[in-house]
């Protein structure tokens, strides 16, 4: 039976999500809370390294209102916390004890935690905690010799390596070798409702429930629950809502485990919720990450070979992403350019820093940046400007779908679609490229210190291996779509809503999504790595067309004609032919047999690939060395959007932080390893004073062929390629190739870059 | 993010509240006005004060009127009261231009004049201001008041010649004259964040040449100044790119610029060089 042509796919219809947020009436993790809860506070190491003698705990204990004080040894039975990805097995001594034992190895690490009847009091208490530690000299370069970590690790705990071709031979044939030195700076996703997590266990029902889940409930359902000894049939994660994932939210963290282990112990609720000094040392960080790439090219500056070695500032231990942030990297190098032979080698290095994790666009923020640096140094190197030199390089049509050889997230990585050299086309004739290259020589002339640049990526998305969604009809009519997917604020609910009605026949209005909740479906992969819309969506396209025809087939019954004659037109059964009689579905789920849900599972062993340019022009202030962005445009081409402006938003939102990573975000530590950004004052932000408006293209040029809509994801294209296009800019702003090396690019680097002029 | 405990007290008139302030600043008891800079400290715990003595109800302390020959703003009143003109000099469009440059709306609203100068931060617009302009603070306690120069009245980061049972009770901010020009500049990394260099010039021009000139610079050294170096650069000379240009860099060369992690003292030097620059171009337009 064919299905009724799309009337909300594809439009920008308004977020179903908004109204309980803007009447403020959010549930966010802070909002969570029981009678008779307890508080957790989290005392914190205060040293980078050093070894942990004793923890005195007697004055806090003696204050009013406090329960107790926990130490690694009243949770030394509960394990490290485990890998969620790219788990490589000499990864495992790495990982993080929920409550330091024996070492402290960066400043904020939970030693111990206080459990009291309110906030204040735990805050209280925990100031009055004191610990002996011995302190040790803490690591904090990421490159050069490989050492002891302390008495028990290596600072390199593994090499990622990846390779293709024969790289060697490329080398030696090459016309000439382009070789750069670069790095990009430490920083993070900071949502702006910082962690919490709410645990209560309800006695009667033997239910533990943990509220302020995020990202991917059900994983850490499963994990949270082996590492206290319950099972997953005892215990629940419930998203409510959620102010910002960005990659770095949801994960299991030491205090999650924490809050859940003391509800059981004490049988009391246990609320636990970060201030914003604990979310910027204590929350992953990313992306600091230091390059040496070489580039074997012929003499039109066609890459033969790329040879990459990189180092991974991973902080103190490995956390739940593991490997994952350097493997991407390392995977995803090579980017929208035919790279005949590639060769790479990650050495994942350990420092008395806050450990990492993925963040928006993990490992490709990095690459991409290098990858595109790397590309105007070759145009530079051959003598032709940054857009043809992209040209030369980037794979055809033709050659689709594309396998690269290698590996990441357990898939074999083949672009699937794609038609990178019209895109780029497209995206500088928003930006009107030749009058505006012509524009800013006008203004070079006259002195003006302004530039364009321009940069490509490929992204990746909608990683499986399956997903599956249920779909139930109320005796109201109303329907529920139940997924495994979790909403961050991304407009979860409203895409899938879209897609459903179009399968059902349904205004997009009368669906009710479900997510974030293990009480409710008993698996779910959750929200990450751009994959919800792609593999929710069609999983929700699956069982939303097998409802309908079950719907039709017992309509057909009760209304004694044949389901092929009917159709569902506005939530209401109706014949194709306009006559006879016609029924809500209201009434058909009122009616025996009464059970109208569907179930049905995408399985998908490829992620798809977007892709897309961006373009920058920038004005540098020679004086000060501040850089303003005067034009920015994205190119992004997603295979189909659902829901345009949703996926603008996304966009946008993406720019914004890959802006931060470019300009202004940045962990400083000094030399003691004492974290200098700890508040919003130091770590700065961009505001909406510092976004630059952007015109957004997105184009479905190259559908997916691995799913019938033809979906790939859109969460992290605004992101992935700005540090890259600003560097381009700039240098083209001073007519420098290769003058911007590092990010981020504050003013005081840039103005020594100008001095150098 | 909590504080530490602390107690509250609100007078309503001066005398209690200097009475409050004379028994409790011993024991660790501080004034809370806008509360835009104390709040903060305190739920970082940097602060602890055990007690709070709330100037926001007495009376008498929303003063904002002129003699004649000086502004005077009491210890109530806000950032946000200089978002339009409040005297009929030219001293109201320097305050109504300055103060767009402090922080955001929603602190402006809160956040006091006198409440800046008293936590002086070197690169406080107001400390700036009245450090160039010459400001009198009026600081009262039971045992009297004090007038103190501005000059005499900022003493390192954070730091002032306030005692610790004083209030600010008021400024007295001199007029400028009719004829006078002034110009205004800072370089922060983001709008509204604290200046990492301002100045602030006002002169007059007496037959087409530059007389009575002040030259501030704040966020550059421990508390903002007037530097001699650069105002004897411009006395004398034709407003114009060349005194200006001599007096940026007389200013560069007389400041001992403060260090952090993220501004070295060359760079600060740079930015002193160009705020001044564009104060005085900002002076002409
Ligand atoms: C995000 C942010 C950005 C900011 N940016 C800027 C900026 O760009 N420029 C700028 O100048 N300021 C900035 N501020 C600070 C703001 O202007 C404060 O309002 C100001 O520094 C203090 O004034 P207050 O009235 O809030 O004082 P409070 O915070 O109440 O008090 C500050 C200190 O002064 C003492 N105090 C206050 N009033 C008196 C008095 N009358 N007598 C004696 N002691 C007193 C208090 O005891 C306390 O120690 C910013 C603040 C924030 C939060």
């Amino acid at each position: 039976m064919s299905n009724p042509k799309p009337k909300f796919v594809g439009r920008s219809v308004a977020r179903l999500e908004d109204r309980p947020l803007l009447l403020g009436q959010g549930r966010f993790a802070a909002d969570v809370s029981f009678s008779g809860q307890w508080h957790m506070r989290v005392v914190r190491s205060p040293v980078a390294h050093g070894k942990l003698q004793g923890i005195d705990a007697a004055a806090a204990l003696a204050l009013p209102g406090v329960h107790a004080v926990w130490t690694h040894q009243d949770v030394a039975h509960i394990p490290p916390i485990p890998f969620r990805l790219t788990g490589l097995v000499e990864l495992e001594p790495y990982r993080q004890p929920i409550l330091a034992k024996d070492y402290v190895r960066y400043v904020g690490e939970p030693v111990a935690v206080v459990f009291a009847t309110d906030p204040y009091i735990a805050e209280d208490a925990a100031d009055l905690i004191e610990l002996d530690i011995e302190p040790l000299a803490p690591v904090l370069a990421a490159s050069g010799a490989t050492g002891p970590f302390d008495a028990e690790r290596a600072t390199e705990p593994s090499i990622i390596r990846k390779s293709y071709g024969d790289v060697d031979a490329a080398f030696k044939a090459a016309h000439a070798v382009v070789a750069l030195a670069l790095s990009t700076g430490r920083h993070s996703g900071v949502p702006m409702e910082t962690r919490g997590a709410v645990a209560h266990y309800d006695e009667a029902r033997d239910i533990l429930e943990m509220h302020g889940a995020a990202k991917v409930p059900w994983w850490n359902r499963d994990h949270i629950a082996r590492m206290i000894g319950r099972t997953r049939t005892n215990m629940h994660l419930l998203e409510g809502h959620v102010g910002g994932g960005f990659g770095i939210r949801g994960e299991i963290y030491p205090e999650d485990v924490l809050v859940c282990a003391a509800a059981l112990a004490f049988g009391k609720p246990i609320k636990w919720v970060e201030d914003r000094r604990e979310h910027l040392i204590a929350a992953n960080h990313s992306r600091q990450q230091q390059h040496r790439i070489r580039a074997a090219i012929d003499a039109e500056g066609r890459i033969l070979a790329i040879d990459d070695e990189f180092f991974h500032d991973n902080g103190a231990y490995m956390r739940t992403h593991a490997a994952t942030v350097p493997d991407l990297a390392a995977a995803m190098l090579p980017g929208p350019y035919r790279v005949p032979a590639y060769r790479v080698a990650g050495h994942i290095r350990l420092t008395n820093k806050t450990p990492c994790g993925t963040y928006r666009a993990p490992g490709r923020y990095e690459s991409t940046f290098v990858r595109e640096r790397l590309l105007d140094a070759v145009a530079a190197k051959v003598g032709v400007d940054g857009v043809e030199i992209r040209r030369r390089n980037l794979i055809a049509t033709s050659e689709m779908p594309y396998d690269l050889h290698l590996e990441t997230l357990g898939t074999h990585i083949v672009y699937d679609s794609g038609d990178y050299a019209l895109l780029l086309d497209k995206t500088l004739a928003c930006a009107g490229w030749p009058a505006l290259q012509a524009d800013l020589k006008k203004r070079r002339a006259a002195g003006e210190k302004v530039g364009a640049g321009v940069a490509m990526f490929v992204e990746k998305s909608g990683l499986g291996p399956s997903d599956t969604v249920r779909v139930e009809i109320r005796k109201d009519g109303k329907v529920e779509v139940i997924t495994g997917v979790a909403s961050i604020g991304q407009g979860v609910e409203t895409a899938m809503a879209q897609i459903a009605a179009d399968a059902l026949g349904v205004d997009y209005t009368a669906i009710d999504v479900v997510h974030g909740r293990t009480d409710r479906i008993d698996q779910g992969a959750g929200a990450f790595a751009s994959r919800v819309t792609v593999m929710c969506g069609e999983a929700t396209r699956l069982a939303s067309t097998k409802l309908r025809d079950k719907v039709l087939r017992l309509a057909a019954e009760l209304m004694q004609t044949d389901a092929s004659a009917l159709d569902i037109v506005n939530g209401e059964i109706v014949s194709r032919d306009s006559t006879g009689p016609s029924m809500t579905l209201a009434e058909l789920a009122q009616a025996p047999p009464g059970d109208l849900s569907a179930e049905d599972t995408f399985l998908s062993s490829h992620m798809v690939y977007p892709y897309g340019v961006h373009v920058a022009a920038v004005k540098i202030d020679s004086d000060t060395g501040a850089v303003a962005i005067e034009r920015y445009v994205i190119g992004y081409d997603i295979g189909k959007a659902v829901n345009p402006r949703l996926v603008e938003s996304q966009i946008a939102g993406g720019l914004a932080q890959g802006l931060g990573g470019a300009l202004l975000e940045e962990f400083v530590y000094d030399d003691h390893g004492e974290p200098l950004s700890v508040t919003f004052a130091d770590y700065l932000m961009p505001t909406s004073r510092e976004v630059p408006d952007i015109s957004i293209l997105i184009t479905e040029d190259a559908p997916s062929p691995l799913n019938p809509m033809g979906l790939k994801g859109a969460g992290e294209g605004g992101a992935n390629p700005v540090g890259a296009a600003i560097a381009s800019a700039i240098d083209d702003a001073l007519q420098r190739p290769g003058a911007i090396t590092d990010l981020p690019i504050t003013p005081q680097r840039m103005k020594a870059i100008c001095r150098q002029n | 993010m909590k504080p530490a405990p602390f107690v509250r007290h609100v007078p309503r008139t001066l005398q209690q509240a200097l009475a409050m302030l004379s028994q409790l600043a011993g024991q660790d008891g501080r004034i809370l006005a806008g509360g835009q800079s104390l709040v903060p400290i305190m739920a970082f715990r940097l602060a602890k004060p055990a007690h709070l003595i709330d100037i926001n109800e007495v009376e008498g302390l929303d003063r904002l009127d002129s003699d004649g020959k000086a502004l005077t703003i009491g210890a109530r009143v806000r950032h946000a009261a200089f978002h339009g003109p409040v005297v009929d000099n030219p001293l109201a469009a320097l305050l109504t231009y300055v103060a767009r440059h402090i922080a955001h709306y929603p602190i402006r609203m809160r956040g006091t004049f006198c409440g800046s100068l008293a936590h002086a931060d070197p690169a406080s617009e107001w400390c700036l201001t009245t450090a160039t302009l010459g400001a009198t603070m009026i600081a009262r306690s039971t045992r009297g008041t004090r007038e103190i120069a501005a000059k005499d009245f900022f003493d390192g980061i954070m730091s002032t010649a306030l005692a610790e049972d004083e209030l600010l009770a008021e400024v007295r901010l001199p007029l400028l004259a009719a004829d006078a020009k002034f110009g205004f500049n800072e370089f922060s990394r983001r709008a509204g964040d604290f200046a990492m260099a301002s100045s602030l010039v006002a002169y007059r021009v007496v037959d087409s040449k530059i007389a009575e000139a002040r030259v501030g610079v704040g966020g550059a050294e421990p508390s903002p100044r007037r530097i001699a170096e650069a105002e004897a650069a411009l006395n004398g000379q034709p407003p114009g790119d060349a005194a200006f240009r001599a007096a940026a860099l007389a200013a560069s060369d007389a400041v001992d610029p403060l260090e952090d992690h993220q501004t070295n003292a060359e760079y600060r030097r740079d930015l002193v060089r160009v705020v001044v620059r564009r104060a005085l171009e900002h002076s002409l337009q």
